[in-house]
């Protein structure tokens, strides 16, 4: 993810405002991937997602003038997302208020976490494999919302915990404890899968060069 | 005072952000020293955090900015200025 920067925003903001239009691109562009990945969370449809992704960069757009800056502009703008994304789960009816509200952060789980005694690191490379970013990708669809949001955007879009607590609208205390408990479950899942993705041991080095032979 | 594995499973994700105390974050590394689950468990976890943060796991689906931006360049034309 591109990082912020607050004085390129600004001069571009003005700019805008002064009437150079044709800026706002360069403006949004570093924002849109995660513009993207969290409306994917909220409505979990590509389609819907970037249409929806579209909708927010042109309300971004509409509502330039109101941006105070006593935020950081991507913080802005991905709270104008996370509305358009409820607005759409809401008017289609499928966000469970009730149930999603209580999901609140006191309710006791179980995070114990897989437990093992040893971990052998699969490396970034493994993910030429496309299993392994499939398998990912999986693990975190399956967390519940208010856990998935908080991996997306602390892990996956690197913001962080003031930031992710800004525009999920909750405290950072909510934010840490949220991302624990996700990082737990997507270890538990994820631990016994991923055997398979760690390189050969050194035994198994061996074996290779037998067959290379 | 040794702190026991359920104690450390609870600062996992904190001890990886590095958002523990000093006091904290040396209990937890003795107790790493002769814990072989621990070990596994804080390894396992901060490899599952770095694979997801790996780029390549969440790709924009193609030609997800360009219509983005041939979206915004239609309104941009029809919209009054901000």
């Amino acid at each position: 993810m591109t990082a912020p920067h607050p004085e390129f925003e600004a001069d571009c903001i003005r700019r805008i405002l002064a009437g150079e239009r044709q800026l706002f691109h360069d403006l949004i562009r570093p924002c849109e991937r995660s513009i993207y990945f969290l409306l994917m969370s909220l409505l979990r449809n590509e389609t819907e997602a970037e249409d929806a992704a579209q909708e927010t960069a042109i309300k971004v757009y509409l509502n330039l003038k109101n941006f105070r800056g006593d935020s950081q502009f991507r913080t802005w703008v991905l709270s104008i997302a996370r509305n358009e994304g409820l607005g759409r789960l809401r008017k289609a009816g499928t966000r469970r208020e009730e149930s999603l509200e209580a999901e609140t952060d006191e309710q006791t789980g179980d995070y114990t976490p897989a437990i093992l005694t040893s971990w052998r690191e699969v490396p970034s490379e493994a993910l030429e494999r496309e299993e392994l970013g499939t398998l990912l990708r999986k693990s975190i669809d399956g967390l519940p919302e208010i856990y998935r949001n908080v991996v997306l955007l602390r892990d996956i879009e690197e913001m962080d915990v003031r930031e992710t607590a800004a525009v999920l609208g909750v405290s950072e205390g909510a934010v840490k404890v949220r991302l624990h408990r996700a990082r737990a479950l997507l270890q538990r899942d994820l631990a016994p899968k991923l055997e398979g993705f760690a390189p050969q041991k050194t035994a198994g080095k061996g074996l290779l060069g037998w067959f290379k032979r | 005072m040794r702190i026991d594995c359920r104690h450390v499973w609870e600062h996992i994700s904190a001890y990886i952000d590095g958002e523990v105390d000093a006091t904290l974050r040396a209990e937890i590394d003795r107790h790493l020293e002769t814990c072989e689950i621990c070990s596994a468990v804080l390894d396992s976890t901060r490899n599952v955090v770095v694979l997801v943060a790996d780029e390549r796991v969440f790709e924009l689906p193609f030609g997800f900015s360009q219509r983005l931006h041939a979206r915004l360049d239609r309104e941009l034309e029809l919209a009054e200025s901000p």
